[in-house]
């Protein structure tokens, strides 16, 4: 990442534009000639996948705010209208709220693929702080999103994360009502949440420019987690990265168009179809599924402000990552010990995601305080701990080396 | 495959790039057809712009009602003789937009004169009963029309425009 840009561009137009904005040149040297190890793997597609995902998110959200009401009486009304009335509005739809959901799933596999290959590690620790930064303003604009609908879930879901704030001692409650702009949940806090919902997906995009200047600075990691030692380790970035992730793009669409064209309410909740009632509170009240382990963690604690501690610090937690792990070894492809307390993690996380979707009774209660401890215990004891009495096997020489053997 | 020169093969890499590019084109047109039809009126719209029916009976000779259609008002206007002869009588190639006025009425109904009621202009609601010519004037430009909703002084440069209309009986309409 230095030295002349090789963008030599031989049209005239072209040459007078690079002379007074090297937009040209940017381009070139970030998406066309930029050096990608040769070894990734299709884990790594899913950066593209997400950027692409909140293309299709701001496309569509934008043209349904220009169907939607932000007021009480009309928002739930206005949906409907849109599902109804407006040309392709059950379309552009189910397009976003499918949409929010395809972009937790590639957001978890990445952050998975993350963890999985010490893609944390120095020198990309900025790297990944922005990206726990990103999920959290992920988890924010979701969550206002849902609550736009106006349906019963929406409401009471509302009201149940605006309420966590009220565990903070002493100014909890004056934060809450801060939040709502009232004495409830209201027309206040409607607007507020669409307001808020527009914006922050730009600084989503923000801090993906960011994201993507941090990861450039650095270069890509790769599966054997070994830094490109010349040439022979990496291809140009277009056509090979490029054509990978246009096919994966494709693949996961897929599966989206699976979702938005045949079972397009099979994510949500049916009670979001019963337009919000201030009165009745439905029996069970569950987020959407993306929110589900941390709803699990905050639930499995009895006491409500540790719950609501719990639940903050174990997104908190990943921030931490880069420090926690102690090994001086990136990938889990050579740490065999990792490897197994790695997919007992995933076992956790998708168990507690699983568990948040029951009622907090019985056997359900105890799984999710043990998945819960073992959450927390692989951040805090696990990790430092391998660092130092992990066994890794040994590395390749380099990346070519383990893609075309010692011949390389 | 296609043609061959000696100097290049078209290889399959070639044809898969041409296919996979002109499937891609396709895709990015049918993605952005439902983008830009959702602006169109709704089925919503459509349906609140169903013709609708108006009762001329209550409506006094020399009396003009306004209704809406569509969201466009609608001058109707009960046309004494008089009025009916000063429409007539104006030559019609001295007029700046030419036009008789049996053109403008239906035959058999000349005292019911129906135009939409938006100055050709820029657009503003003229007023009845106002200018030289017993008609309509719009005051944000001065435009002046006649009888037969003719413009006849003034900047707008077309009669006022008539909407599709019937008689379904001798003292009802629809318009639309």
């Amino acid at each position: 990442m230095s030295g002349h840009s090789t963008y030599q561009p031989t049209n005239r137009a072209l040459i007078w534009l690079e002379k007074r904005l090297p937009i040209g040149g940017l381009i070139h040297s970030s998406f066309i000639a930029y050096p990608t190890p040769r070894n990734l793997n299709y884990w790594w597609t899913f950066g593209g996948i997400l950027s692409f995902m909140l293309g299709v998110q701001i496309i569509t959200g934008i043209i349904l705010a220009m169907h939607y009401t932000p007021h009480i009486d009309l928002a739930f009304k206005s949906v409907e209208t849109i599902m109804r009335d407006v040309n392709f509005g059950w379309l552009l739809r189910y397009l976003h709220a499918n949409g929010a959901a395809m972009f937790f799933l590639a957001v978890y596999i990445h952050m998975f693929r993350g963890m999985y290959y010490g893609s944390y590690k120095e020198p990309r620790e900025v790297l990944w702080i922005l990206g726990v930064i990103l999920y959290l303003l992920m988890m924010a604009t979701g969550f206002m999103g849902y609550v736009l609908v106006w349906g019963q879930m929406s409401f009471w879901a509302a009201t149940v994360i605006t309420n966590l704030f009220s565990a903070i001692p002493v100014v909890g409650d004056t934060i809450v009502t801060w939040l709502w702009g009232g004495y409830a949940v209201g027309n206040p806090t409607l607007n507020r949440f669409y307001s808020l919902h527009y914006l922050l997906p730009f600084v989503i995009a923000g801090v993906v420019v960011l994201h993507v200047w941090a990861l450039h600075v650095a270069g890509q990691n790769n599966p054997t987690g070994i830094e490109p030692k010349s040439d022979k380790d990496t291809v140009p970035f277009t056509p090979y990265a490029t054509v990978k992730d246009g096919f994966l793009i494709v693949c996961f669409c897929l599966v989206y168009a699976w979702f938005v064209f045949y079972i397009p309410n099979y994510l949500g909740h049916p009670d979001n179809y019963i337009p919000a009632n201030p009165a009745v509170t439905p029996a069970e009240i569950v987020p959407e599924w993306y929110y589900l382990p941390f709803y699990a963690i905050l639930r499995s604690i009895p006491n409500k402000l540790l719950g609501v501690i719990a639940l903050f610090s174990s997104i908190g937690i990943l921030a931490f990552l880069p420090w926690l792990d102690t090994s001086k070894v990136r990938s889990a492809r050579y740490r065999p010990l990792y490897r197994q307390f790695f997919w007992l993690f995933v076992i956790a996380a998708v168990g507690l995601g699983w568990l948040g979707s029951k009622p907090p009774e019985g056997i359900y209660v105890i799984l999710a305080r043990v998945f819960t401890f073992y959450y927390f215990a692989f951040f805090l004891i696990v990790l430092p701990l391998l660092g130092i009495f992990e066994k890794t096997k040994p590395l390749p020489n380099s990346i070519s080396e383990s893609v075309l053997g010692a011949k390389a | 495959m296609t043609t061959v020169s000696s100097a290049e093969q078209h290889t399959r890499r070639d044809f898969l790039y041409i296919a996979t590019g002109a499937v891609g084109a396709v895709g990015a047109a049918a993605v952005l057809v439902p983008l830009i039809t959702q602006m169109n009126p709704d089925a919503s719209t459509i349906a609140a712009g169903a013709p609708v029916e108006i009762d001329l009976a209550p409506i006094a000779e020399g009396q003009i009602v306004k209704v809406f259609w569509r969201s466009k008002p609608i001058f109707i206007f009960h046309r004494t003789a008089k009025e009916i002869a000063e429409a007539k009588d104006v030559p019609v190639a001295s007029l700046p937009d030419p036009q008789p006025d049996s053109e403008r009425v239906k035959q058999g109904h000349e005292q019911w004169l129906v135009v939409i009621g938006i100055c050709t202009h820029l657009g503003c609601i003229p007023l009845a009963h106002q200018g030289e010519y017993d008609g309509w004037f719009c005051p944000c430009h001065g435009s002046q029309y006649d009888t037969a909703g003719r413009i006849r002084k003034g900047p707008a440069p077309k009669n006022l425009f008539l909407p599709p209309y019937a008689f379904i009986s001798d003292t009802k309409i629809r318009i639309g």
